[in-house]
């Protein structure tokens, strides 16, 4: 974990430490002022209160005072905390008071360094860190909305709304009914079924048609590859209203509209091109010989397919089904056309619902499903590794 | 299997008896109901179509949330040329529309539906409900202000002015995405007369009038699409006042302890009920047919108010409105036809909205964008 230190450090001047942390401060200052009501005083506040600790730190006591001063700020900082805003003020305040604490060592002794080369300027150091702080600030920004979802599906009463009970960490603002809903209601439990029934055939439709197209489509023999490739994955690119209407009306003419099997296909076919995109990716690094070497000893291309091929490319195959298998799953502007009142998937639930009625209850699915996702894609990414390691791309 | 189903259903149909028109009809034995979700499809599953399924052996019902996009939904399948639904839940102003397209079937109230039990006709019954010929009139709704109780100070608003009044209520209110109400209220608080209100609002210079108020408040404006989204930015105390459904207001305060109080000042009445798609087969259409005699009946629709605090559209349900199902509590008072509630109150004005609505919505949306 630990990295080697590259540059000896050595501790700062205080109008250095001073300044910085005086930025620090108003910075955080103007996020806590502003949510209080003035984010000029909050900001006045901040830059005073860290410039004062890091002349504290730095000067009037000794660096061996570190531990006792960081755990003091800590106390300090939930205490205020608690007085600002209760227990989450409490929790909020301590975490608060331990990153300052390390914050004011980390600039005062000029640890920061520590771990960076030494001939760094100063402005490649100073861009060393903002480069992480924006890349953190947009994982951030991708992934509040999704955690949000989550403490809300836990609360205890029908609208979308943190209560005073839940940020007082209250249990009785906090209930499991929203998931107790999910799980016993029919209209829920049936939308759950239907898609698990359609799914898992619709995956197995696109993977069975995705794989032989890729395999088709690898062969250096086919001709107009590259324009029947782009008709494949034209379901990815067309607008999904688009497909949508299109195959309402042609599939109203054969009349599998509302039926079991219309959305089965209409599912296979959104699914078909991240299957052949995905096995394509696996096959450029398949070794053509190998097929050779098969036919050589006598095997016909079945059996090459299933003993020689398939075993090879599997890893791609079982990630493009999973892909299919969560756009059928997630899929609805489609099934709002194809399918019916009868054949009402979990995302056409959730759809209606969130217009009709903002009850919690979409937000336990949301979690639930959220969790089936994080499970799905996690197995794509170790299959993923799997396969580099058996071609030996990476060392792992 | 089908066939066999539907010899099964009218087997126990003729045996359970239901009603004379069933009789020697074959009828489907399942039907799809189209309504809006949330409480008010509740009240109909629990007023009329559990009781239903319960006296028909072998009947199934599905529900479809797509009240919503009925219009459109209806003119996919008739261009389609596949009908999926049996029975739809529509306000008026879509089934005039729908009736005008030829997407609804026209229907005689007196035959299809049922007497009061004082023998009045269901015509008369219904009275001036019946807002077109394909129209069977379930519910009279109000779309009204809700506030928050504790975001209003001493002086709770009393008048739907408040709205407009910035300085004695701050914050923000919300608004339906569109003119019909939002119009009316502004000329109202402008100082129009409610006489004249339709009058002005004919004008260019009317039009103008009632958007320059609307103006006054625009940057305090949450502007909704559906009828969840002030009760959920009430919760929220995101907006201190809001106009939605009342059935939504009602179930926020009674039924969710929400701290929120009604404002029934010129609340606007719609009217809700259903339509029967045009081209339904034989037996769907019989099946349909029976079912809509029931569940308009005066007794089932005095029960849909047990569930909801929307006013039935039969004058002789009105004497049989009971209490709330779960919550024992009277609904009578909570009815928005009640006559303390009803003192200053228009209905959705079908023929100026009919003319006017394509240039005044252009109108209001060319407003919002500015």
């Amino acid at each position: 974990m630990s990295e080697a230190i590259l540059t000896p450090i050595e501790k700062k001047p205080i109008g250095f430490t001073a300044g910085v942390l005086a930025a620090a401060g108003a910075f955080a200052g103007l996020l806590v002022g502003t949510a209080q009501g003035s984010g000029f005083v909050g900001l006045v506040i901040g830059a005073l209160l860290m410039a004062a600790l890091g002349f504290i730190a730095m000067q009037a006591l000794a660096e061996e005072m570190e531990k006792p001063v960081r755990w003091a700020l800590i106390a300090l900082a939930a205490i205020g905390g608690f007085f600002l805003g209760g227990y989450p003020g409490l929790i909020l305040g301590a975490l608060f008071g331990w990153f300052f604490g390390w914050f004011v060592y980390w600039i005062g002794l000029g640890r920061y360094r520590a771990h960076l080369v030494p001939y760094l300027t100063g402005g490649q150091v100073l861009w060393h860190y903002t480069f992480r702080i924006i890349c953190g600030a947009i994982f951030v920004f991708l992934i509040t909305p999704i955690l949000v979802v989550m403490p809300l599906s836990f609360n205890a009463e029908d609208f979308f709304t943190f209560t005073p009970e839940m940020l007082r960490f209250d249990p009785e603002g906090y209930s499991l009914k929203h998931y107790r809903d999910f799980l016993t209601n029919p209209e829920w439990t049936n939308a759950v079924k239907n898609s698990l029934m359609i799914a898992p055939v619709a995956t197995f439709i696109s993977v069975s048609l995705g794989t032989l197209a890729a395999i088709g489509l690898s062969q250096s023999h086919v001709p107009g590859k590259r324009a029947i490739m782009a008709i494949l994955i034209s379901p990815m690119i067309v607008p999904l209203i688009i497909s949508a209407t299109g195959m309402y009306f042609f599939y109203s003419k054969i009349g599998i509209v509302g039926t079991y099997w219309g959305v089965v296909l209409a599912h296979a076919v959104l699914g078909i091109p991240f299957v052949i995109i995905t096995v394509t990716a696996t096959l450029v690094g398949f070794d053509k010989s190998l097929t050779r070497a098969a036919a050589n000893m006598g095997a016909n291309p079945v059996t090459t397919f299933f003993k020689v091929q398939m075993p090879l490319i599997l890893p791609g195959v079982i990630s493009g089904g999973l892909f299919a298998f969560i756009t059928s799953f997630d899929e609805v502007v489609v099934v709002l056309f194809i399918g019916s009142a009868e054949l009402q998937t979990l995302p056409w639930q959730m759809f209606t619902g969130l217009r009709e009625q903002i009850s919690p209850t979409i937000l336990a699915a949301a979690t639930i499903l959220v969790g089936i996702s994080i499970c799905l894609l996690t197995a794509v990414e170790i299959l993923r590794r799997r396969s580099e390691r058996l071609r030996g791309l990476s060392p792992g | 299997m089908k066939l066999s189903k539907t010899l099964m259903a009218t087997s126990a149909l003729t045996v359970a008896a239901a009603g004379a028109y069933a009789a020697g009809h074959g009828m489907a034995d399942s039907m799809t109901l189209v309504s809006w979700g949330g409480a008010y499809q509740a009240s109909q599953q629990n007023a009329y179509v559990a009781p239903y399924l319960e006296m028909n052996d072998g009947v199934s019902a599905t529900w479809d949330e797509s009240s919503a996009e009925a219009v459109a939904k209806l003119r996919a399948m008739n261009e389609a040329g596949n009908i999926t639904w049996d029975l739809v839940d529509v306000v008026a102003a879509d089934a005039i529309r729908l009736c005008d397209e030829g997407l609804a079937m026209e229907v005689d109230h007196d035959e299809l539906l049922a007497p009061a039990p004082d023998g009045t006709s269901a015509s008369d019954d219904f009275g001036d409900l019946i807002v077109s010929d394909c129209f069977i009139p379930q519910i009279v709704y109000s779309t009204t202000f809700g506030y928050r109780t504790d975001m209003v100070g001493d002086t709770p608003p009393t008048s739907v002015c408040a709205v407009f009044d910035t300085e004695a209520y701050p914050g923000k209110r919300s608004l339906e995405r569109r003119p019909i109400a939002n119009m009316e209220w502004a000329l109202i608080c402008d100082g129009v007369s409610i006489d004249e209100v339709y009058n002005v609002l004919e004008t260019e210079e009317g039009q103008d009038r009632a958007l320059a108020k609307l103006d006054t408040i625009k940057d305090d404006v949450i502007w909704w699409n559906a009828g969840a989204d002030t009760p959920q930015l009430l919760a929220d105390g995101e907006v201190v006042i809001g106009s939605t459904y009342n059935g939504r207001l009602f179930s926020a305060i009674e039924e969710q302890d929400q701290p929120i109080g009604m404002l029934w000042d010129w609340q606007m009445f719609d009217l809700d009920g259903w339509i029967i798609p045009a081209g339904l087969p034989e037996d769907r259409l019989a099946r349909v047919q029976d079912f809509v005699r029931f569940a308009t009946d005066t007794q089932r629709l005095a029960d849909q108010a047990k569930y909801i605090s929307y006013g039935p559209a039969r004058a002789s349900s009105a004497p049989l409105v009971s209490t709330h199902a779960e919550l024992g509590i009277e609904m009578a008072p909570h009815m928005p036809t009640d006559p303390a509630n009803a003192q200053n109150t228009f209905l959705f004005n079908y023929e100026f909205w009919a003319d006017y609505r394509d240039d005044i919505d252009a109108k209001f949306q060319a407003w919002l964008a500015r």
